[in-house]
């Protein structure tokens, strides 16, 4: 089964989620959407250029709160919708020039932790702003209309926007990651030097790849925000750009599905450990340790790796492929 | 900021100094721990928690769960008992776990030792509650003292005291001695040090364990200062990563100094605009960035 | 599926056999059921948490576990303080879940986000642990309630408590939210119409940790009252270095914390907060009717419950008497009843619902004990005054709607 297949497959299945009441909450769904989506971004970078984020927070919640503020007071009109959307993943994209044009300075370590000095002022900022609502956050989004014709108030309708936004996001992704510009950044993680001696500018390249991701966090956060009709503090904390760190490694790192994977288990697990309560924490540390201990390429990338090597044995051994690119 | 006079500003100078000296001892145990091993230890905060917690239990519960009543751990035992537990647990931590991750990416490391924060911040608020405990700090300690332009308490004195030698002890270990010297040959070759016929793993594990030991001096040491809670390291740390990032990571003078430093600008903006009092340590750790990139003390290019 | 039509007949059987002549088909799908969104894990579980699934059981308990003839039932979660986990659950429960009213609510995010989603639905919240004043101004709905208190009144109940000992200088120091500034704001408010003085601010970032820079300032200004317009460690940790400096420990400078629970004094313990003046919603040893509950609760708990445990009890208590009193589960005729009743039990009194959704009710004004007065562990405060609710509450705002519409 190649990836086509899977997905096709996978979007036939979402399509008719809302048909069939009581197969999954369709508002659940949406929610592994979004976060599905924020999680592609993050692997984006992470999986293809080797970078790690602890900014992605920002990214998601800067385009929340946008796509938000701007719902509250123009979401009546007709280009209501579109426009405050694509007003938040503009702003994601800049704060993540901002946020990535001083960390790529660095490299290694110092990237990710100057990503996690800079997120907090970001954080600092939604709180002191007027417009964000403080800790209150922005509630009562409204979601609008589809340009004056389909009112997405109706959750069945919302779904579907929902699930063609998504679905366009992740074929985006797909589309980066096997274009010449995806082929060069795969150059430049395995071996920079080498790719700087052939003429390219790692630098740059690196900072697009970083806006880019970061506007696809945006994306998935714009998304969020219309959904729930909420944006809050938490949507630009430190937890939700660990949770994003979560979600990518439990998925495996470099593969195409594996944030979707991620995605989908951490929301089901932080909802079903709502209701078991206390040890939420503990459970998420200890899932984070076994992963980090014993499984590091996540439960995507522990399958290819399990097929790849049924499948070695039944052929003469070959060199074997980077599991980014045996995924795609 | 007319109307501050010469003594108020001294003395809010002052309290920012006991605040760097908490940021110093951390950010050298960060600073430690990454030179000689390359991880970024994420759970220095929660290890600050558990040593306090540790003083705590040995003062106040300690005698009553073992039966004896009257069996306490006072403050200057728990000065060195709670960092030593702490310490062997954390290098138990790097046996098993932290070990296995040596060979790969820095970001499997600073996860593992996330997850490892989680789990133990979760643990302690499970069974003592987040409300948190309070903690004396001895009689001797009790009290303020007139240090010319205000009355500071003892106990604060004596942190200030206490930590700026640990430091002091700390750097010239590393710096001056032998065994200051092989540590540094480990950051730089370590197979090399191995051919010398120094276990080069035992090294590794106990300097893990003597940066852990350093978060946990903070901890008791900041147990009669701060209300004892799950979270209370936690809040730090984050200030902590950014001292490390402007002092060069790696570089314990430069962890110290930056670390100190901070304290006191951190003490001055909230005089002037105490909202900014956390983020400007931020502020300033991008401004650092641009002008110096590899931190204010770094050695790498 | 077939486990819901067993549960329902089952329903159905029991309520026949109890109650005879009232059929359950008054209440929707057979089951009242009260649902419980909080923190267990996190920063507000001491005062909310468990304690809260406690005391709502123990006036589910007490309405002898059923009303108008159908079973109640409850379910409870941990929110982790996420508007959009909070939101998530809320939704399911309501389509899918039977859930008829959702409680406690300790950050404002959480309650502000269900409140929307339950005005959609036709379905109650009752926030008796949320304290924003957004829930009862620009936010209000006529589906919600705010049981226990709100910034306004508990700012404003302290302040003119103290304003009338005449301590007429005011420092504050607040934490740079929300919370905080409308806490600074109410309580500046009253101190200055009242003739009093505000001599400074210092805003501090949340969480706060060292907290003698601003206390040193408040005390240079020689303000009569340093009061604490935060919460929870920020407050503990601001009291806990206030007595290392001595401060507050004389009658001319006192420290007064505008929002503390109980379970803040008893972290800070006795010797450092002795004399602190406050305001609750409630204090387990206020009188035998109180502590008949708290003696109940304790002998589950261990531990006295704080005024937003208590006001939880009290809300799902009151809720099922206005199901039982208006025939229906229906949420606006049970919010209807509701504002008809006046809320008189064990914890709150002289309790009336306003439109905008404020239980306005007597709040009691407290001073901390000194160690040596306190006989027991828990045995903290001097009941100092009962405040009347209609002094301290704010008038109905403009911001609301549902006030405008008389």
């Amino acid at each position: 089964m190649n990836a086509k297949t899977l997905f096709a497959a996978l979007l036939a299945l979402l399509l008719v989620v809302p048909l069939v009441p009581g197969l999954i909450y369709p508002i659940f769904v949406m929610k592994v959407m979004a976060y599905g989506l924020f999680a592609c971004a993050f692997n984006l970078l992470l999986g293809f250029t080797g970078l790690v984020s602890f900014a992605h927070a920002a990214f998601l919640g800067t385009a929340g709160y946008v796509t938000g503020a701007l719902m509250i007071r123009f979401g009546a009109h007709p280009l209501g919708v579109p426009v405050s959307f694509a007003a938040g993943v503009a702003a994601a994209a800049l704060v993540g020039f901002a946020i990535g044009g001083l960390a790529i300075r660095r490299r290694g370590i110092y990237f990710a932790m100057i990503t996690l000095a800079l997120s907090q002022i970001v954080y600092f900022l939604a709180v002191q702003f007027r417009w964000t609502g403080g800790e209150d956050g922005l509630q009562g989004i409204p979601r609008g209309t589809l340009l004056g014709l389909v009112d997405l108030s109706n959750d069945t309708a919302m779904y579907y926007l929902a699930l063609a936004l998504f679905a366009a996001g992740f074929l985006f992704i797909h589309r980066v990651v096997h274009s010449p510009f995806g082929q060069i950044l795969q150059a430049v993680r395995d071996n920079e030097a080498r790719a700087v001696s052939l003429g390219y500018d790692a630098s740059r390249f690196q900072l697009l790849a970083f806006v880019l991701s970061a506007a696809v966090a945006g994306y998935a956060g714009a998304l969020k925000a219309l959904v729930f009709g909420l944006v809050s503090l938490n949507d630009v904390s430190l937890h939700t750009s660990t949770e994003v760190v979560l979600m990518t490694l439990l998925g495996g790192v470099g593969t195409l599905f594996g944030p979707l994977v991620g995605a989908a288990l951490v929301v089901g697990l932080q909802n079903y450990l709502a209701t078991i309560g206390d040890l939420v924490t503990v459970v998420i540390g200890l899932i984070f340790i076994l992963c980090v201990s014993f499984f590091r390429r996540g439960v995507v990338g522990e399958w290819l790796h399990w097929r790849h090597r049924r499948a070695a044995r039944a052929a003469p051994p070959r060199p074997h492929p980077a599991p980014a690119a045996e995924a795609a | 900021m007319s109307d501050i006079t010469l003594q108020a500003f001294m003395a809010q100078l002052t309290i920012g100094l006991i605040g760097g000296c908490f940021y110093a001892m951390l950010s050298m145990g960060l600073a430690i721990i990454f030179g000689l091993l390359n991880i970024i230890n994420f759970t220095h905060g929660a290890q600050f928690m558990m040593a306090a917690f540790l003083a705590w239990i040995g003062l106040t519960q300690g005698g009553p769960w073992l039966g004896q009543p009257d069996l306490q751990v006072n403050f200057w035992l728990a000065l060195v008992l709670a960092p030593a537990l702490v310490a062997l647990f954390g290098m138990a931590i790097e046996r098993t776990l932290l070990r296995r991750l040596y060979h790969l990416d820095h970001l499997y490391g600073l996860l593992l030792t996330f997850g490892v924060a989680l789990v133990m911040e979760g643990g302690f608020r499970y069974v003592f509650g987040v409300s948190g405990q309070g903690y004396e700090p001895p009689e001797i300690l009790q009290g303020p003292v007139d240090v010319g332009f205000m009355l500071l308490p003892k106990y604060r004195v004596f942190v200030v005291a206490a930590s700026l030698l640990i430091c002091l002890a700390t750097w010239y270990l590393f710096e001056r001695t032998k065994l200051g010297a092989y540590l540094r040959a480990g950051t730089e070759n370590p197979r090399l040090l191995q051919a010398f016929g120094i276990n080069v793993p035992v090294m590794i594990t106990l300097t893990y364990g003597f940066g852990v030991a350093l978060a946990g001096i903070a901890g008791v040491l900041a147990a009669p200062i701060m209300q004892i809670t799950p979270l209370m390291g936690g809040s730090l740390l984050n200030i902590v990563f950014a001292v490390v990032v402007i002092g060069g990571l790696g570089s314990i003078l430069g962890a110290m100094l930056t670390g100190l430093g901070l304290g006191l600008i951190e003490g001055l903006t909230k005089v002037v605009y105490p909202e900014a009092s956390t983020v400007v340590v931020f502020v300033i750790m991008a401004l650092a960035l641009l002008l110096r990139p590899a931190g204010l003390f770094g050695r790498e290019a | 599926m077939r486990s819901r039509v067993i549960g329902y007949a089952l329903g159905l059987s029991l309520a026949a056999l109890a109650s005879g002549a009232r059929a359950a088909d008054t209440v929707s799908d057979g089951v009242v059921k009260v649902g419980i969104l909080n923190d267990l894990s996190g920063i507000y579980s001491d005062f909310t948490g468990r304690g809260s699934a406690v005391a709502a059981q123990i006036a589910i308990d007490e309405m002898g576990g059923k009303v108008l003839g159908a079973p109640v039932e409850l379910v409870a979660a941990d929110h982790q303080n996420k508007p959009d986990i909070a939101a998530n659950l809320a939704r399911e429960w309501f389509d899918q879940g039977k859930v008829d009213m959702i409680a406690d609510f300790p950050t404002s995010s959480t309650a502000l986000a269900v409140m929307e989603i339950a005005k959609q639905k036709n379905r109650v919240t009752m926030l008796s642990a949320g304290v924003a004043m957004a829930a009862i101004t620009d936010k209000c709905s006529a589906l919600s309630a705010q049981w226990m208190v709100n910034t306004y009144a508990l700012a404003a109940g302290t302040a003119k408590a103290l304003l009338k000992t005449g301590r007429k200088s005011w420092y504050f120091v607040t934490a740079d939210y929300t919370f905080g500034h409308s806490l600074e704001k109410d309580a500046a408010a009253v101190v200055e119409a009242e003739g009093g003085k505000v001599l400074g601010v210092s805003r501090h970032p949340f969480p706060g940790g060292d907290f003698s820079s601003y206390m040193l300032k408040a005390q240079a200004t020689g303000a009569q009252v340093i009061a604490l317009a935060n919460a929870g460690s920020d407050t503990v940790n601001a009291v806990k270095q206030a007595a290392e400096y001595g401060i507050g420990r004389s009658d001319k400078q006192v420290i007064a914390p505008l929002l503390t629970y109980i379970t803040d004094v008893k972290s800070l313990g006795l010797a450092k907060a002795q004399d602190m003046y406050l305001t609750e919603a409630f204090y387990w040893d206020y009188d035998d009717r109180s502590r008949a509950f708290a003696e109940q609760y304790f002998s589950k708990m261990k531990r006295m419950p704080s005024a937003s445990q208590a006001a939880i009890y009290s809300a799902v208590l009151s809720y099922l008497k206005a199901i039982q009193a208006a025939g229906t589960d229906e949420a606006g005729a049970v919010m209807k009843q509701l504002r008809s009743m006046t809320i008189d039990d064990a914890v709150i009194r002289n309790g009336k619902l306003r439109a905008d959704g404020a239980l306005v009710h007597d709040l009691l004004l407290l001073q901390v004990k000194k160690p040596a007065e306190s006989k027991r562990d828990w045995d903290f405060y001097h009941v100092k005054a009962v405040l009347k609710g209609d002094d301290v509450y704010p008038k109905p705002s403009d911001a609301c709607p549902l006030n405008a519409k008389g």
